[in-house]
């Protein structure tokens, strides 16, 4: 069962002036449980290819459809409430809310999608607990080091159960014990709760962890690849 | 609850800045509330001594009295002495007869403003017992004269001073009384020229026995003068009398306060045009250097109504926390100087007194300067909230996220 379906995107930039292609006619299918990662140089288009995927950016052409939905005919309202039930974000630089403790990242979308005290904080438990960050649950992002903020941020992805996540070079900004500690999580999560993971990267330490890699040169994909 | 925690956390996250803008806030309210409650004050101050000194809350006069303030425009006090007045709305009644004459004393002489008065009634009013410096209050047969004309005629206590005027009906009134005491008036106008007399002295004076030329009533609350004046108007008119406010008796005393008041609000608002521009300074670094975080926001999914909802309670809390700071630190002060008004003294006094004003400066504790300025500041942080709320809600995730 397809959980994305992105069919001849394009993405242009300066379309009046001198046109930049920055994605040019990618399809792609992504399944459920798959632990993709979208390969590529600087520039290559990772980024806006992910963001279109995600909501976050509108295709020139083509469409995206995620769980059946055809995300670019939601309104920006529909399209906000869409990624906070279906699609989890990890973010380069963790991106946590810095006057939040961890525990209460990793509640905040709990919290807007309304879900009781109860059942919110036996989420959060059980998430810190898989992300080995118990410990610092009471901590804000400024007292954690950068593999810390980046689990927190995994598990708030994960907090809402969405269908999969979006993690845009998640381990760019942490050192190695860091990054292998991050991957082995998030391989777990995938292969015991079949969790779908979408990442770019130029990280060869998790393209070697991917099962499936697609590669993209100057917004084209080159080649597909699953192990 | 979520959004109140995240902003009282979020003011807090740049500490020096909260307290920049907040003391910023705080200045502004303190310097208006300091300066509102001085005009404030002196205003109450004005009017509370015109009103008792000069007309009274409500004055009853014949008819063409206040046109024409001559002797021969007076009445017969026995009118109003049937008058039934609420003793509960009217605090004092009192009856006056007031004239000019030439006030002589070897060879000094100088125009005098005479008041006949009851004594008991008028230090009711005008406490004039308490404003004596010499001698002794109205006995029977002696006059009260206030300092600055008792200077310039070089009379004390005991001294003989004569009288020459016109009289009711055109006859000549001249008389010698003892004067029996010195009175200094707040009010310059006065205390240059103010002659006081017991009511039945003066009539003999001008010859005008029985006549009187005001009824003054000072009410209980002046916010029943005009109610009060309705319900004399028949009974006045029926007398051939009329009951006047003291507004419309002192109308250039109205005028002179509302142009003061009018310029110490262009100062005022001046003063909120600067620390408006300080606040709007904040809010936009507020915005600017967290546009990225809302691009994140947004992305997780987090509604920009509801971003907007948390920044404006941000906006309220610092301001709320700004006009605190302000009032708690104005209060005491005013409180202070409420109590302890500023007396000139020497030649500042005496620049004051040239002038026509009163050598103090008197505050005021009205609430309404309190919460008037608390109100106009968060009025100003709202509009200039509109700014961080356009920002939020014309956000584009990707170019916030690349910030």
């Amino acid at each position: 069962m397809n959980v994305i379906e992105a069919t001849q995107l394009v993405k242009t930039y300066n379309p009046d002036t001198i046109p930049v292609h920055a994605v040019n006619n990618v399809s792609l299918d992504i399944k459920k449980g798959e632990f993709t990662a979208i390969v590529g140089p600087s520039g290559s288009g990772k980024t806006t290819l992910l963001n279109m995927i995600g909501g976050l950016d509108t295709p020139t052409e083509g469409k995206v459809i995620v769980d059946g939905v055809e995300i670019d005919n939601l309104n920006q309202s529909e399209l906000t409430d869409f990624r906070m039930h279906n699609i989890g974000f990890v973010f380069q630089s963790y991106n946590l809310i810095p006057v939040m403790t961890a525990r209460e990242n990793i509640e905040f979308i709990m919290l807007l999608q309304k879900i009781d005290k109860n059942a919110r904080e036996s989420r959060s438990e059980e998430l810190m607990e898989k992300m080995g960050i118990s410990e610092t649950s009471k901590r804000r992002p400024s007292e954690l080091s950068g593999g810390q903020q980046q689990r927190v941020a995994v598990a708030r992805a994960l907090a809402s159960k969405p269908k999969f996540i979006l993690a845009d070079e998640p381990t760019a900004n942490l050192d190695s014990q860091s990054t292998n500690s991050l991957l082995d999580i998030m391989a777990k999560m995938n292969e015991e709760e079949n969790v779908t993971f979408v990442f770019s990267t130029h990280d060869q330490r998790v393209i070697d962890k991917a099962k499936r890699v697609i590669t993209i040169v100057d917004g084209k994909v080159e080649s597909d690849e699953t192990k | 609850m979520l959004y109140l925690k995240l902003a009282w956390r979020n003011i807090w996250r740049n500490r020096k800045r909260t307290w920049i803008t907040a003391s910023s806030i705080g200045f502004a309210v303190f310097f208006a509330v300091f300066m509102q409650s001085m005009q404030l004050g002196s205003y109450q101050r004005m009017i509370d001594n015109s009103v008792r000194f000069y007309t009274g809350h409500l004055a009853i006069h014949q008819a063409a009295y206040w046109e024409e303030k001559l002797l021969d425009n007076g009445f017969e006090q026995s009118k109003v002495e049937s008058l039934i007045l609420d003793s509960e709305t009217i605090d004092v009644a009192v009856p006056r007869l007031t004239s000019f004459a030439l006030a002589s004393y070897k060879d000094k002489t100088k125009g005098a403003l005479i008041n006949g008065v009851d004594p008991i009634l008028e230090a009711r009013l005008t406490y004039l017992d308490n404003k004596l410096t010499a001698g002794s209050y109205m006995s029977g047969n002696g006059v009260l004269v206030a300092k600055g004309l008792a200077e310039y005629l070089k009379i004390s206590v005991g001294d003989t001073l004569i009288f020459v005027s016109q009289g009711y009906h055109g006859v000549n009134a001249a008389g010698k009384y003892p004067v029996e005491g010195i009175l200094k008036f707040p009010v310059p106008e006065l205390n240059q020229s103010a002659v006081y007399l017991p009511l039945p002295l003066a009539q003999e004076f001008f010859g005008a026995e029985g006549i009187i030329t005001s009824y003054s009533l000072l009410m209980n609350e002046p916010d029943e003068i005009t109610e009060v004046q309705s319900s004399l108007a028949g009974f006045a008119k029926e007398n051939d009398l009329e009951v006047m406010n003291w507004e419309e008796m002192m109308p250039e005393l109205l005028q002179g306060i509302e142009m003061d008041y009018y310029g110490g609000l262009i100062m005022i608002y001046i003063l909120y045009a600067v620390i408006g521009f300080g606040i709007l300074g904040t809010f936009l670094m507020m915005t600017k250097e967290r546009t990225y975080e809302f691009g994140i926001l947004v992305s997780i999914g987090m509604k920009k109504l509801k971003i907007q909802f948390m920044v404006a309670l941000e906006i309220l809390m610092l301001t709320f926390f700004g006009v605190l700071l302000g009032l708690v630190a104005s209060f005491p002060l005013t409180f202070y100087f409420f109590n302890n008004p500023i007396e000139f003294t020497g030649d500042a006094a005496k620049a004051y007194e040239n002038f026509g004003y009163e050598a103090i400066i008197p505050f005021s504790l009205d609430p309404v300067i309190f919460y008037s300025q608390g109100v106009v500041i968060l009025i100003i942080s709202l509009f200039l909230g509109i700014y961080p709320m356009l920002a939020i809600q014309h956000l584009k995730i990707i170019k916030a996220l690349k910030e």
